[in-house]
């Protein structure tokens, strides 16, 4: 009965269009991660294309350089810290604001998850003052702290929201077989929000991994992370080695992202919520 | 019975969140604290010149202060510079009145030359010193608290006569401010704008080709910042790959200045922020079921009308999520114009460093940061009535 009103031509152009669109934009988003890919591989001094000829002397540059391995070994180093420390205070926490029942949990996530909104050059400027006040400006541990203040929200975000399907009738079925709450929690609990702690280690590292503002005000040149060290290249003697220090950065956060959609996938398939992530 | 069991759980709970709101409290909150205070404490003067202070702040401010003033004010003055304690109160009141740096720089100078009594001979020194609005300025910055630096960061200033507006060449903070929310709309509308299409089409792709588009979404999102805005400072620099393809198709016969352009910071900008408009946006949509629009189509409407009365409405929500959150990391962004942006295109961020850095005026840094994290603050609470069940998130949420 309802005869298709709108012409078949004109809804196929208006499609064809959008796709289009699309395209371009998302060409637009991605082109210009991609353009460092053969400028890192030029074999010349400077950073432009098309490329007088394809080497990897930039790369054995970055491998060879003090300060770019050092940058390199920090950002590991300050990475890793924070995770860890993120993780297990954040999972605690989550899981605490779980058991608790009292009024003003929101308050508290709320208070907890303050370093994500605010501007990340206050809380650099904050860290900075702080840090160098109690003697820890220019340390890898006033880094580590500052990263895992900015990190940890996410942990505990990710967390709770895996334990937003947590059945609570399993603690005390836990409980009522003698299970003491830390053997329960390690044997039941944590098994079963898994993936929600594991994203949320993922983003405590990627975040420490990637932070480069509170890393301008507290890194000496021997607290150098990676960002810190291409912000410096960039600033100071543009040359192709950031190039290639981009390149090996961007393949590394394609390794995060697809730990990170297996993850998820993972828990999909288990029907558990590995946290908010798109 | 229940009641202790759920304050035991309770006692647990508490022991379990400690930890974490006690770094949290000691590495951030005290610590933002301490910074936002420092927009309104004013010690500089008072712990260099501590006699000068006492005495001035027993002076009516009328006529001149007492010679007893005059006295420690030479004194102590010579001390800090000994010290190496006067660069403090010499930033400090050559902030509030340009040139003051020049005059207590004489006197510390000639202070060997100045004798009993010290003010006639001040006077004589330069007749400045027998101005009392100067010693009222001096009074005022005997502390403990100041209005100064809150007052400057919105091109005002405070006077004898209450508050009045700052110099022109100081009144830099207003356009500022400005700047910031003009390159932080223009940056959401532009988002706005590019990531409704391909949140649609995403939406309505085969599950397939939507994972593809999606992948193409999450890996600039993954990538960090310095790395997309160091690919947008050599994509657009003068013999970048742009102005290479011009040049060679002939279209231009000399490069472009397109870095450290206003351009140039609204092309890396959107490239950075794109990602977080199109994420709600594509939850939004695909969460729609496609029921209203069908009824909407059976009831005759044309696709437009269907597209402006159904379909925006109900994906509002999305581009209001995703708007919000992209205009609060805008209005705090640092590094982007730092890199790709001419002096022009700084922002509210890039003084703050300044200040704490160059020229190490800590009190207008604090209060340049109390008003932006105020600006953040409206912001946050504007999305949590908007848009319900907003969560705001940094880079990577």
């Amino acid at each position: 009965m309802a005869a298709p009103a709108a012409p078949r031509p004109r809804r196929s152009l208006i499609e064809a269009s959008l796709y289009a669109v699309t395209a371009l934009i998302l060409f637009f988003l991605v082109a210009p991660i991609f353009v460092v890919f053969p400028l890192s591989l030029s074999s010349g001094e400077l950073l432009v294309l098309p490329t007088p000829g394809y080497s990897l002397r930039w790369y054995e540059e970055f491998f060879t350089s003090n300060r770019w391995l050092l940058a390199t070994w920090n950002s590991f180093v300050v990475g890793l810290a924070t995770m860890i420390v993120a993780t297990l205070l954040g999972t605690l926490a989550a899981f605490g604001l779980y058991l608790g029942q009292f009024r003003g949990k929101a308050l508290i996530i709320a208070i907890l998850s303050l370093p994500m909104v605010t501007p990340i050059i206050v809380t650099a400027i904050a860290m900075y003052f702080a840090l160098s006040l109690v003697g820890l400006g220019s340390t890898l541990t006033g880094l580590i702290i500052a990263h895992t203040v900015l990190s940890v929200p996410f942990v505990l975000l990710t967390v709770l929201a895996s334990l937003q399907t947590f059945d609570p009738n399993l603690l005390r079925a836990a409980a009522s077989l003698g299970a003491s709450p830390p053997v329960a929690f390690r044997r039941v609990v944590l098994p079963l929000i898994a993936p929600g702690v594991a994203t949320g280690a993922l983003f405590a590292f990627a975040t420490s991994f990637d932070e480069l503002v509170v890393a301008l005000f507290i890194a000496s040149p021997g607290q150098f992370t990676l960002p810190r060290q291409m912000f410096a290249g960039v600033r100071e003697f543009l040359s192709p080695t950031i190039a290639a220090a981009a390149v090996l950065l961007i393949v590394f956060s394609a390794l995060l992202l697809a730990i990170n959609e297996m993850i998820r996938k993972r828990a999909q398939a288990r029907g558990i919520s590995s946290g908010p992530t798109p | 019975m229940s009641s202790r069991l759920a304050s035991r759980r309770n006692v647990m709970a508490a022991a379990l969140i400690a930890p974490l709101f006690l770094l949290v409290a000691l590495s951030f909150l005290a610590p933002l604290a301490t910074t936002l205070y420092r927009a309104i404490e004013d010690s500089d003067f008072s712990l260099a010149l501590p006699k000068t202070s006492r005495s001035l702040q027993q002076w009516d401010g009328v006529a001149l202060p007492p010679e007893e003033a005059f006295r420690s004010f030479v004194e102590e003055l010579r001390q800090a510079q000994q010290d190496q304690a006067a660069g403090a109160i010499l930033n400090r009141l050559n902030f509030e009145e340009t040139g003051l740096r020049t005059l207590l720089l004489q006197a510390t100078r000639a202070s060997g030359r100045l004798a009993e009594p010290y003010r006639d001979s001040m006077i004589a020194l330069n007749p400045r010193w027998g101005d009392p609005a100067l010693w009222r300025l001096f009074k005022r910055a005997t502390g403990p608290f100041t209005s100064l630096f809150l007052l400057r960061s919105l091109d005002l200033k405070p006077t004898d006569q209450g508050v009045a507006k700052a110099a022109a060449q100081d009144a830099v903070f207003l356009p500022l401010f400005w700047r910031t929310f003009e390159i932080s709309l223009v940056v959401t509308i532009l988002c706005a704008l590019l990531a409704y299409p391909v949140a649609y089409t995403l939406s309505i792709l085969p599950q397939g080709w939507a994972n593809v588009g999606m992948m193409l979404v999450l890996i600039p999102f993954w990538t960090s910042i310095l790395v997309r805005t160091t690919a947008w400072f050599i994509i657009l620099q003068r013999e970048g790959p742009i102005n290479a393809l011009l040049m060679a198709m002939t279209l231009v016969d000399q490069p472009l200045t397109m870095i450290f352009t206003r351009f140039a910071v609204y092309i890396a900008m959107v490239h950075v922020l794109l990602p977080f408009a199109i994420l709600p946006l594509y939850s939004v949509m695909k969460g729609l079921k496609p029921d209203y629009m069908r009824a909407a189509a059976s009831l005759g409407a044309p696709g437009w009308k269907r597209f402006l009365r159904i379909y925006l409405p109900l994906t509002m929500p999305g581009v209001a999520a995703g708007s919000l959150m992209v205009f609060m990391l805008s209005v705090g962004f640092y590094i982007t114009p730092a890199l790709v942006g001419g002096p022009g295109d700084q922002m509210v961020s890039s003084f703050i460093a300044f200040f704490t850095n160059v020229s190490v005026n800590w009190g207008m840094a604090a209060a340049l940061a109390t008003l932006l994290m105020a600006m953040t603050g409206v912001l946050v609470v504007v999305a949590r009535l908007v848009v319900p069940g907003f969560r705001s998130g940094g880079v990577k949420a």
